[in-house]
């Protein structure tokens, strides 16, 4: 954006349209394992995400754009967490929260799936077992960054 | 204020109660199931019992008559080159005379199958289950066996020692895994170098 | 009627899984996400009207394979995954885990790893029983407690992270002791932060005790009787809140609760504001325990002085072979556990939590069973929502205390 003078801005449609996506993150109320208390932290008042204007948890996919995987991701739960992810509208993103989420972590085992990535696009990834409320802040503001210079395409199709 | 609450005695002393079930509760199991019933020696605290799993019902409803009102646990062990193979494990609790004593069944691989305790404590059904979807130990009788940890459709029962640790990956060769993974393709409009990458246009999933 | 909801069938839209039974009963199922769930828990509900005429819970969203893994890992090295089961609480998984193996070992540790063990758990019980305070509240619609019990919360999570180096999750707690001893100035942030524990809980406590809301949400709601709590396995502030004066800590002392003052709060009805009232007052015997422990926390080391299971002190690795052997044998190899089978129950946040531990003399557990007291309140819950209103479902759900961690492992 730049400003030509006191009275008005002059911007492209798109960047007017990031900068309005960045500034108003609302994220997925979805918990999973022991990052879901980490990921609960971030409202609390010592983190604090309203700051970020990303504080807005919502409840059903419908109304949030940005969903962090907070925890390890089981077989049993892949279909619900792809139905959720479909269920969100575009433009969304995705967060992997945790070394479990990212990676699989310290369970190499039956029962978790590797990363998310492995169903999901997966937009940032935070390191930590679980990662403290500050490296998730330090996530969303890289979030941010990647939408307003158009990096995240957030499951957006195009024709 | 609202919500002061009695102060009641809490229960004490489970070390006397356990020496009460060694000394008085097993030998009466015993005296009661002849042959279905061994005592096991144990250096630690808890008494434990051995029971034929012909002999289980049988066993569960004399210990519930005499107390045993809290099934606390009941939990499956594979000694895999040993015979008979399982063992399901029970553990018991009164309240409030704190006797606690532990069951072990032995099962073995061909007929794993043990009668259900669901009847007797209904805090078992669910636990069976557990022990059913892990390690594929039937339970007759029982109202409702059906997986309860693992998707319904899954193959194996993952605790038992002869399953791999990762499961249906570890048959899997390193480039199938890695073809397994996610990997947006290319749609147009994409900015080139991106795509690929994770957070790359979403794929026609 | 019908059973529509099958297990597996997520392909259908959310639209399609309310669906009409026969008259007025219908079948609806909440999770595994769904904002009061607590976790990753699917309930199958049957209803009639607003009536709930049966409840089924389902579980498993979050099986982690822990029990499996951990007979993968040797014995020291297992305390990680066990910390990861229930995550509000993992000092108390990790405590009963090594008074597990130190009971096959027949070790004793040093008093001041006692007693700081059974403070980090205490700081732990209220550190949980504060965190269900805030999710509790704002299920029920109350955001203010949410926002004071975390920030209270936090003061905990910081003494962690002082002694521990981990906010969450810490593996504080060793076989043979604890894995480093609290560091300079620690006692003293301890006890400024116990200092603030009774004013802001009494706070809570002016906010909730007398308010109408709450009262009218949680009074008289999910009542399950003594009878029916011990048949179905529910352990802790749950059963507590029936009147049964059951705690592990008192009816089996473990690491040194019996040398301690404290009480134990107990319930009359059963419901969930008892529940709410016997968590509260347990913040506050904790609290007391804590107290105690800082005034008689005893000099001297925390890891027993054996060094076929404790690592040898770095300044000795790089001086005397000896010592440097252990280290290697320890880090690789671990130690061997005699074989046996233990079972050690001890009062997690949220009741009985119980280590079967077999070992077969090597230096693998062969298996280790965990009696998640999750689990089996989770599956008392349908006792409690029988006839209950279905808005009183996130009231019932949010008492119990459910962590999912621990209930699928």
């Amino acid at each position: 954006m730049e400003m030509t003078n006191n009275q008005f801005f002059l911007t492209s449609v798109e960047k007017f349209v990031r900068w309005a996506q960045k500034s108003s993150i609302w994220p997925l109320t979805f918990g999973l394992a022991c990052c879901a208390i980490e990921m609960m932290n971030l409202v609390s008042p010592r983190y604090d995400m309203a700051q970020f204007g990303a504080e807005v948890f919502r409840s059903t996919p419908r109304q949030a754009d940005l969903m962090i995987v907070s925890g390890r991701l089981s077989n049993k739960m892949v279909p619900v967490i792809e139905q959720v992810y479909r269920q969100m509208p575009e433009p969304k993103w995705v967060i992997a929260m945790g070394a479990c989420a990212s990676s699989g972590g310290i369970f190499d085992n039956y029962a978790i799936v590797q990363g998310v990535d492995e169903v999901l696009p997966v937009d940032i990834y935070v390191p930590g077992c679980p990662p403290s409320p500050d490296a998730v802040l330090y996530a969303v503001l890289k979030l941010r960054e990647a939408i307003a210079s158009g990096q995240a395409h957030g499951g957006v199709m195009r024709a | 204020m609202s919500g002061v609450r009695r102060q009641r005695e809490p229960y004490t002393g489970g070390a006397e109660a356990m020496a009460y079930v060694r000394d008085e509760i097993v030998p009466a199991l015993v005296a009661a199931f002849g042959d279905g019933v061994v005592p096991l020696e144990t250096p630690f605290e808890m008494p434990q019992v051995q029971v034929a799993p012909g002999q289980l019902a049988a066993v569960a409803r004399w210990l519930k008559d005499r107390g045993f009102n809290m099934l606390v646990d009941v939990g499956g062990v594979d000694y895999l080159p040993r015979k008979p193979r399982f063992e399901v494990v029970y553990h018991l609790l009164a309240l409030p005379q704190l006797w606690r004593l532990r069951l072990r069944v032995p099962v073995e691989e061909d007929e794993a199958e043990v009668p259900t305790v669901s009847d007797v404590w209904p805090s078992a059904a669910a636990a069976e289950r557990e022990v059913w979807d892990l390690f594929g130990i039937r339970f007759a009788g029982h109202p409702n066996l059906t997986r309860i940890l693992m998707p319904d459709d899954w193959v194996g029962h993952p605790l038992r020692k002869d399953y791999p640790l990762q499961g249906p990956r570890a048959q899997l060769p390193a480039h199938a895994a890695e073809r397994n993974r996610y990997h947006a393709p290319k749609l147009p409009g994409d900015p080139p170098g991106t795509a690929g990458l994770p957070g790359g246009a979403k794929g026609g999933k | 009627m019908r059973q529509v909801v099958r297990s597996g069938d997520y392909d259908l839209d959310l639209e399609e899984l309310v669906i009409e039974g026969e008259g007025d009963r219908m079948t609806l199922s909440v999770g595994p996400h769904h904002p009061s769930t607590h976790g990753v828990l699917r309930m199958v509900l049957e209803i009639e009207g607003e009536r709930i005429v049966k409840a089924t819970p389902e579980v498993g969203f979050l099986h982690t394979g822990i029990e499996k893994t951990a007979e993968n890992l040797t014995w020291q090295q297992a305390i990680t995954v066990i910390d990861r089961m229930d995550y509000l609480a993992p000092l108390s998984n990790n405590l009963g885990y090594v008074l597990a193996v130190e009971k096959l070992l027949g070790l004793e540790v040093p008093p001041r790893a006692r007693i700081l063990r059974l403070l980090f758990t205490e700081l732990q019980r209220m550190a949980s029983h504060l965190l269900w305070l805030g999710t509790t509240a704002l299920d029920i619609g109350s955001q203010s407690v949410l926002m004071y019990a975390f920030d209270l919360r936090e003061g905990i999570l910081d003494l962690f992270e002082e002694a521990s180096g981990a906010r969450m999750n810490p593996s504080y707690f060793r076989v043979g002791g604890i894995a480093q001893d609290i560091p300079e100035g620690f006692e003293d942030m301890c006890r400024r932060f116990l200092d603030r524990v009774p004013e802001r809980i009494r706070e809570i406590r002016n906010i909730l005790d007398e308010n109408p809301i709450w009262l009218d949400r949680l009074k008289g709601v999910g009542v399950i009787s003594a009878e029916d709590a011990i048949a179905w396995g529910v352990t802790g502030p749950n059963l507590r809140a029936c009147g049964v004066p059951y705690d592990v800590r008192k009816a089996f002392p473990y690491a040194g609760y019996d040398e301690f003052e404290f009480d134990v709060p107990v319930g009359e009805n059963g419901d969930c504001y008892d529940r709410y009232v016997v968590r509260m007052e347990e913040i506050m015997e904790s609290y007391r325990l804590c107290r105690q422990a800082l005034a008689r926390l005893p000099r001297g080391p925390v890891m027993v002085n054996d060094r076929k299971i404790a690592l040898p002190p770095k300044h000795e690795v790089r001086q005397s072979m000896e010592a440097l052997i252990h280290h290697f044998k320890l880090v690789s190899y671990g130690f061997d556990v005699p074989a046996g089978e233990v079972y050690q129950a001890l009062e997690s946040p949220r009741g009985e939590i119980g280590f079967y531990v077999v070992s077969n003399g090597k230096n693998k557990p062969w298996r280790v069973r965990v009696r998640g007291p999750a689990f089996y309140n989770v599956f008392a819950m349908p006792v409690m929502m029988q006839g209950a209103l279905l808005a009183d479902m996130v009231a019932i759900i949010a008492t119990v205390d459910p962590v999912f961690g621990e209930v699928d492992r």
